[in-house]
């Protein structure tokens, strides 16, 4: 009856969001991919657990019609050990926990070839295919591109930034006659949940900018559940400040545990919300987060170095077409060596009739 | 001894067509494409000379490059066409593909080469043909 009131409040109190600009509609934070290459998110919203040496992602893929396939890209620290529905509100209740302020208090401008990737794992959730990818940049590209998907033009930059630290990419493809079978209304979301044994969490962000100019606005909320209070890398700037930090209540995380899937939460932990309001020109990073006794967290893993180049480039190679003259061409140098040939054989043979002539004469 | 000049002569004039391909190619440039940005952005070329462009496409997406005139831009900026490859002037690239095209600008002036799929011209796929009197 609990875990029915929680739900029945969260989805009221989303339905009554939507109805604001402050909305936080629970789009997936991965950057989205679309045939007409050119398809913009609303405002995202994650959660990013780390606990015991693995992440709990949990986003949700809003459905968006359309005649055919719609897919996002996540990059991934890790090779994830399961994909699997996520909690059906456990978004909608962290929004409730830590809403957004109003008017956001925020500085940021209001106007602000080898092969192809391999498959690690796919999972079917609703109408919601999940692939799971390894395989870098350009491999990631060319199976986007086999499954009918106009990359953006920053993609081949993004992808690279991200393959660098990290080969795995999460896809996911709405299969529209599903949803449509499902009775799902545009707007509706999927939520998931990825678990991923990393060491080296960290939240992909600039992935949002995917497909947007630069001097489009990105909106995310990202939340974050450590065993204690995190450092993180960058920390607030134009467009990313920390809204909420401080430890999480127990209500919320009995909440949050009562969900489909989420036995994982744990029993304490440190509740952080940034929130992203930030051109996407500007957004070139992702977050680290080090919730360790160290406090440090990795400048590579927020994107702001890059990691030593591979020794041995692993790029696929130029294609060079063949010349449509080609043949042309060949016939051409047959001629030509065929007049080299005339060249010396004319005189030859005149030099020679003329020394019979001259000796018959 | 007359024929003998003669026919030198028309074998040379032929041996020359042969190796030029059936054409007078006296200018070779390249391009190349890189994170959907071309390199270089500004080509200089003379006028009324045929002019063989190498274009190398380093990314793993589809791009384009059109060169021409703004009527012939806003007419591609809506265009429908999948691929291109029957005019010398409007390319499309395969991913990691290398092809060549021949050109040739008559006239004096500054064309815009870009790229007109989706999102790439504001993305900042466009470069300046500089045809300058030869």
């Amino acid at each position: 009856m609990r875990r029915m009131l929680i739900a029945a409040f969260a989805l009221a109190a989303l339905s009554a969001a939507s109805l604001t600009t402050t909305t936080s509609s629970a789009n997936a934070c991965a950057g989205l991919i679309g045939s007409n290459g050119a398809v913009n998110l609303g405002r995202t919203t994650t959660l990013a657990a780390y606990h015991d040496g693995t992440e709990h992602y949990v986003t949700s893929f809003e459905f968006q019609g359309g005649g055919g396939e719609f897919g996002s890209l996540i990059p991934l620290p890790g090779v994830p050990t399961k994909v699997e529905k996520g909690g059906s509100w456990t978004l909608q209740r962290l929004q409730l926990e830590v809403p957004l302020p109003q008017p956001p208090a925020t500085g940021v401008r209001d106007e602000a070839f080898s092969s192809s990737a391999r498959v690690l794992q796919e999972v079917r959730v609703d109408a919601l295919d999940l692939t799971v990818l390894e395989g870098g940049g350009p491999a990631v590209a060319q199976w986007a591109t086999e499954h009918g998907f106009r990359l953006s033009p920053d993609a081949p930059e993004v992808l690279d930034f991200y393959a660098e630290r990290s080969p795995i990419f999460l896809a996911a493809v709405f299969d529209s006659e599903a949803a449509a079978e499902r009775g799902q209304a545009l707007g509706d979301g999927t939520p998931i949940h990825i678990t991923i044994p990393t060491d080296n969490p960290w939240v992909p962000l600039r992935i949002l900018g995917l497909g947007k100019q630069a001097e489009e606005v990105v909106n995310a909320d990202v939340f974050l559940l450590t065993d204690q209070e995190p450092e993180l890398l960058p920390g607030p700037r134009s467009g990313l400040f920390v809204q909420h930090s401080d430890r999480a209540t127990d209500l919320l995380l009995d909440d949050l545990r009562s969900d489909e899937n989420s036995e994982w939460v744990p029993e304490s932990a440190w509740l952080t919300k940034i929130v992203i309001n930030s051109l996407a020109g500007d957004l070139t990073y992702d977050l680290a987060v080090d919730a360790t006794e160290a406090r440090s967290p990795s400048r590579i893993a927020a994107g702001l170095d890059r990691p030593a180049p591979e020794p041995v480039p692993s790029g696929p190679g130029f294609i060079v077409e063949p010349e449509d003259d080609a043949g042309s061409n060949a016939l051409a140098w047959a001629a030509g060596a065929g007049a080299v040939v005339l060249l010396l054989a004319v005189p030859a043979l005149w030099v020679r009739a003329t020394s019979r002539g001259g000796r018959g004469a | 001894m007359r024929y003998m000049f003669a026919a030198a002569a028309l074998a040379t004039i032929f041996l020359g067509w042969a190796c030029s391909g059936g054409e007078q190619v006296v200018e070779e440039r390249g391009i190349s494409i890189r994170y959907s940005k071309f390199e270089p952005t500004t080509l200089t070329v003379p006028a009324g000379v045929p002019v063989t462009i190498s274009l190398e496409n380093g990314d793993p997406i589809e791009h384009e490059w059109m060169v021409g005139d703004e009527a012939m831009h806003e007419r591609h900026r809506t265009g429908t066409e999948p691929f291109h490859d029957e005019i010398p002037t409007e390319v499309s690239l395969r991913a990691y593909q290398t092809r060549e095209t021949t050109i040739q600008f008559d006239e004096p002036g500054e064309y815009l080469f870009i790229c007109h799929l989706p999102g790439h011209e504001a993305y900042g796929m466009v470069g300046t043909l500089r045809v300058v009197e030869g």
